[in-house]
């Protein structure tokens, strides 16, 4: 940054632009050539040149507050840290004059409306490949052209109904498309995602400068998709499948699914019964009607495609013969995508379309043809040699030089399988501002746009993802390779209305009291859910009840009334189990060390970290069905823990951290019981949590009957404690814990909702309304156990304790403690049975011919 | 000739299946040579959705569902078939195999657009050098193409041992080629790579062998199941069928039920099941003159 390259301006400096120094040779989108700004850009670029350096510097801190608290994530491949990688994104939005946009606009919907053609023909009468237009190699030595998909007419003969292309420019400003997205069109969602964030944080620019809205192409989206539905047409069922939440744009795919208001399920959650798509949920099949995809085209359905997929849906294809639901993109568009086919869209245009293509392709040579064949071989060095079609065959290095036996292998291999590859020009990408430690520097940049198909035609979103090179010299840009995003700003020359997806003005709706039916996986990540805020909730409060009494000034002889709690850590896999647990505990640091490994170890299983873990997990799994907060919230935990367990730490700080724990779950608990909706979702959610809830319940309390000293009142205070219920207590009673009193509190009072008979009457309360099977008369083998098992506890005078001198656990209370603890197990694989048992899927193939 | 076939397949699972899905391929073509005069297939538990298409290779393809909870399923496919003596073309009439390989290349001639569908790599056939280099010994310079796909078809069953525990059907032509051991699938699969590495469009074909010999006549490998052969593009010929297994050119014996890129395509029964755990399967063919 020592090259003085800051731009004379004839009129004003900007001292943003100080170190602004594009490379030589690439197109500028800030700057012309005589290094005025451009006008499009002066608005954006004035405005942040008086908001200065250090308020900059300020709202992309806030920027990238809001991407984690909005939980904005990419997930990238074969990096074990991968999951869950925060999104990148450039404060410094991307933006692209009106005028400009119209032919880029114009070019767009050809080159969609062009492929679609295309695809039709292909999975048609294929004249292309017969009139000896489209050589036939493209169509039938693609692994993506599925033979099994040949003939099906999609809806409204859309082939391609979600088109995006990414975007660049070569030196002379000419735009070029670098390649064609027909399969799975993926980033209008973190488009949108990064236009609420980058709006947010430049508010004055975005409302004054004319910047068009990204609502009314959703609008679009989901009329068009509605479009394709051939039953239920008032109605229809549209729902988004997702291959789950290891794929690298999951975040995406649920945010989509909540924006657009689309059911979000896995393959698993779907079935085929008499050519007709269903979805399984608690209460039965319910149909289907679109399926907006991000599954892969061969991976769709294991019986006519993969027949290893474990993400499709048996029988989809035959559904689609059959014309009973609509796939977007259908399956097999897939095929146009491959560079192959990029020298050919010339031609193609002018035949079918009977004009020029508007928009080039950068510059492609396909193998199979001999001449191209030729000039690849002959230069090698400078191209760029690709993969024509999906396949294991290798090209050039993406950032260095062939070897000279390198070249020679790849030259081999041309030569022998001459189709498989294609050369491309190594392009040159355009440079736009971005924001970097030393103000505005000049990145290369791509724009993925984005296209749906209307009943008008093909409309393009007026907008796009914009990505950045990490490298001021990128030739590619890949977020797998770490590089940033931008907001795409496309300007209006009139002001611009703003419009929300919500707004269905004037168009009637039919009331409903009963959501989406919830797929019976969701059912299992609810309850689990439930289950893990319980298990965090309960250890934060043994833990803290723990550390608070176990400060320097107790003593030796205050072990024993610790015991309980303790012994209860080890049985749930907090603390080191068995002797060397008994050694540990003997010495007061290392039982100290042991207790902060127990909050922060995360490669202890029953760590609260990893409990923490665990729960955003879930959060994860349940997010397209609860509300951001619920998701930020159970970050923020996991973020809390996540911190290296040092012996410098003070036991003081570990309470003040669990402190903090215990009020976030409290949030996450409030959350979830004022903001859900009775639903079955939060039923499940809340069986979870009581199930989990009572075995801690009564793991401490057998843990306690079984001490010795059980009528102990610091014993029996840290059982009040740990149960939240010392100020009912002390409210009620105003005397030193007595033994009968504490556990007729927390057992048997069925207004206290931490007490045992409350969890039950509530579990009676789910299970009594969940779906049921048939027409059944007796109990199911939930009800069964939860009968039991309250009548027990009704049946129970606690009084008995206080007629004791020891031997509790084997007193009547100690024994209903001790068969909860037996039966809750019980109810809880009763209900895994009844409502979430995933059968398997397999395959068969008859064993091969002789 | 007349023939009857009875291919019956009987499949055994440990758990119960609660919905399956099934896609067979077991009615014979009707061909120039060969004419289907009776097809039925009896399928226990009923299926509740079964229909027939014809696939995109122009075979015949039943599909069906059965949606009650079974743990056996059973699958009798009977058919009658006449069939007429083929008279296998003048091989050293065949054109030289590099003209056939030019139609293939570029330029490209759309005329012969349905035999490109087979010259490319399939999942289970891909070329590869080093089985061109296999091909060098029959693809001498100038020799026709039926000579030379001939000479193929008895260097492989020379080469390669019949050996039925050797392979399954997921065993990688690699494998094979490397073991020098598999079944009549195998070496299909083998002569079809070859074949593609050379730039001369191959076809997997499935069907029967008669089980028991003619008077006079050994009894053929691969008779008491299904059977596997391939078949290579000749122009003006059209396509010419090869049995490397039994190192002889199908004349009247072999019947055709489908043809395909590789096994894949004409897989005689495949099935995506709910449930089922462990399956056994069983499969027995009868082929018997009528």
């Amino acid at each position: 940054m020592t090259e003085p390259a800051a731009p004379a301006h004839a009129e004003r400096h900007f001292d943003l632009l100080a170190n602004y120094s594009p490379a030589g040779g690439a197109f500028d989108e800030l700057l012309t050539r005589s290094a005025e700004p451009r006008e499009h850009y002066l608005p954006l670029l004035s405005h942040l040149d008086s908001l200065g350096y250090a308020e900059l510097k300020r709202r992309t801190d806030t920027c990238r507050r809001l991407l984690h608290e909005g939980g904005i994530t990419y997930n990238v491949y074969g990096d074990p840290r991968g999951m869950e990688r925060p999104w990148q994104l450039d404060p410094v939005p991307f933006v692209i004059a009106a005028a400009e946009w119209r032919s880029l606009e114009s070019a767009l919907v050809q080159r969609a409306t062009l492929l679609n053609r295309v695809l039709a023909d292909c999975y048609g009468k294929q004249e292309l490949i017969r009139s000896g237009r489209l050589p036939p190699a493209l169509v039938f030595a693609q692994p993506d052209f599925l033979r099994p998909c040949h003939g099906i007419k999609p809806p409204r003969e859309s082939f391609l109904q979600f088109y995006a292309a990414d975007l660049t420019r070569s030196a002379d400003g000419q735009w070029w498309v670098v390649s064609d997205r027909t399969a799975i069109p993926t980033g209008a969602g973190y488009a949108l995602a990064n236009r609420l964030i980058t709006s947010r944080l430049l508010p004055d620019p975005f409302r004054d400068g004319h910047v068009q809205r990204l609502a009314g192409f959703f609008r679009e989206v989901r009329n068009s998709l509605a479009h394709l539905a051939t039953r239920h047409t008032d109605n229809p069922r549209v729902v988004l499948l997702t291959p789950g939440p290891y794929n690298e744009t999951y975040f995406e795919q649920a945010y989509l699914a909540r924006y657009l208001g689309y059911m979000l399920v896995e393959g698993q959650d779907l079935t085929v019964r008499d050519d007709r798509v269903f979805l399984k949920t608690l209460s039965g099949l319910e149909p289907v009607d679109v399926i907006l995809r991000r599954v892969d085209d061969d991976f769709c359905d294991p019986l006519e495609l993969r027949n290893d997929s474990m993400l499709g849906v048996p029988g989809l294809v035959e559904a689609l013969r059959a014309g009973n639901v609509a796939v977007a993109n259908t399956l097999g568009s897939g095929l146009l995508q491959r560079p192959a086919f990029l020298g050919f869209l010339p031609g193609l245009c002018r035949h079918l379309l009977g004009e020029p293509l508007k928009l080039p392709s950068v510059a492609t040579w396909w193998c199979g043809q001999e001449s191209a064949r030729k000039y690849v071989l002959e230069h090698l060095d400078e191209l760029f040699v690709k993969p024509a079609f999906r396949s294991r065959v290798k090209g050039s290095h993406v950032d260095r030089r062939l070897t000279r036996d390198e070249r020679e292998a790849l030259a081999r291999a041309i030569r022998f399988q001459p189709h498989q590859y294609v050369a491309q020009e190594r392009a040159v990408l355009s440079v736009a501002p971005a924001w970097g430690e030393h103000g505005l520097t000049a990145r290369p940049v791509t724009v993925r746009v984005y296209l749906v198909a209307t009943e008008k035609g093909y409309q393009l979103m007026p907008g796009g993802l914009t990505r950045v090179a990490s490298e001021a010299s990128g030739r590619s840009v890949s977020m797998q390779r770490g590089g940033a995003s931008k907001d795409t700003w496309v300007l209006s020359d009139e002001p611009v209305e703003a419009t929300s997806l919500l707004s269905t003005r004037g168009q009637p709706i039919e009331l409903r009291r009963v959501g989406n039916n919830l797929p019976s996986r969701m059912a299992d990540n609810f309850y689990w859910l439930g289950r893990y805020a319980e298990r965090a909730d309960f250890t934060t409060r043994m833990l803290r009840a723990a550390l608070l009494r176990f400060g320097p000034e107790a003593t030796g002889s205050s072990l024993p009334f610790l015991e309980p709690l303790l012994q209860t850590l080890e049985t749930q896999g907090q603390l080191t189990p068995g002797k060397a647990g008994r050694e540990i505990r003997a010495n007061h640091e290392t039982l100290e060390a042991d207790l902060l490994a127990a909050i922060f170890d995360p490669k202890r299983p029953g760590s609260l970290r990893c409990i923490a873990e665990n729960l955003q997990r879930l959060a994860m799994l349940v997010r397209d069905r609860t509300s951001n907060e619920v998701w930020r919230v159970l970050s923020s935990l996991d973020d809390m823990l996540a911190r290296p367990a040092s012996s410098l730490m003070l036991t003081g700080d570990a309470v003040g951290i669990l402190h903090q724990a215990m009020l976030t779950l409290a949030a996450f608990s409030g959350l979830a019981r004022e903001n859900m909706t009775r639903a079955h979702g939060w039923r499940f959610l809340d069986m979870g949590r009581r199930i989990e809830r009572g075995v801690y319940l009564c793991t401490l309390l057998e843990n306690a009957l079984s001490s010795p000293e059980a009528d102990n009142p610091s014993v029996l205070e840290s059982v009040l404690d740990v149960c939240d219920c010392a100020i009912t207590y002390r409210a009620r009673y105003n005397l030193l814990p007595n033994i009968a009193a504490v556990y007729d509190l927390v057992l048997l009072d069925d207004t206290n909702p931490r007490s045992l008979l409350f969890q039950l009457s509530q579990l009676v309360k789910h299970v009594d309304r969940l779906p049921q099977e048939s027409d059944n008369a007796l109990p199911s083998a939930g009800q069964r156990v939860l009968i039991e098992c309250v009548a027990r506890l009704r049946l129970l005078d606690a009084r008995e304790l206080n007629k004791l001198k020891g031997g509790w656990h084997d007193s009547e209370t100690g024994t209903v403690v001790s068969e909860t603890l037996r039966d809750l197990p019980r109810l809880s694989d009763a209900i895994a049975v009844s409502y979430f048992a995933h059968s398997t899927i397999s395959r068969t193939d008859q064993g091969g011919s002789a | 000739m007349n023939f009857r076939i009875v291919h019956r397949t009987v499949y055994n699972y440990s758990q119960p299946v609660t919905v399956s899905h099934h896609a067979a391929l077991l009615e014979p073509l009707t061909l120039p040579h060969q004419q289907l005069l009776e097809f039925s297939s009896q399928i226990a538990p009923e299926p509740s959705v079964r229909k027939m298409r014809t696939d995109y290779f122009g075979n015949r393809v039943c599909f069906f569902s059965i949606q009650e909870l079974h743990k056996r399923f059973e699958v009798v496919a009977k058919s009658l078939v006449n069939m007429k003596e083929v008279t296998p073309p003048a091989a050293s009439l065949s054109p030289p195999w590099e003209q056939v390989v030019t139609l293939f290349s570029d330029p490209v001639s759309p005329t012969v657009a349905e035999p490109y569908q087979f010259v490319f790599d399939s999942p289970g056939a891909r070329a590869m050098r080093e089985l061109a280099d296999y091909a060098q010994e029959s693809f001498a310079p100038g020799t026709p193409l039926l000579v030379a796909v001939g000479d193929l078809n008895r260097r492989i069953h020379a080469d390669f041992t019949y050996d039925p525990v050797a392979t399954t059907v997921a065993t990688p032509l690699e494998e094979v080629i490397s073991k020098r051991r598999g079944v009549c699938q195998d070496f299909a699969h083998l002569a079809i790579a070859v074949l593609r590495s050379m730039g001369v469009p191959a076809r997997y074909v499935s069907g029967y062998l008669r089980t028991r010999p003619a008077p006079g006549k050994p009894r053929l490998v691969g008779a008491d199941a299904s059977h596997a052969w391939f078949s290579a593009f000749c122009p003006d010929l059209g396509w010419v069928d090869f049995d490397p297994t039994n190192n002889v050119q199908p004349a009247s014996e072999h019947i055709t039920i489908a043809y395909g890129r590789d096994f894949g395509d004409v897989s005689p029964i495949s099935g995506i099941l709910t449930g089922g755990g462990e399956h056994v399967i069983k499969v027995s063919v009868d082929v018997a003159p009528a």
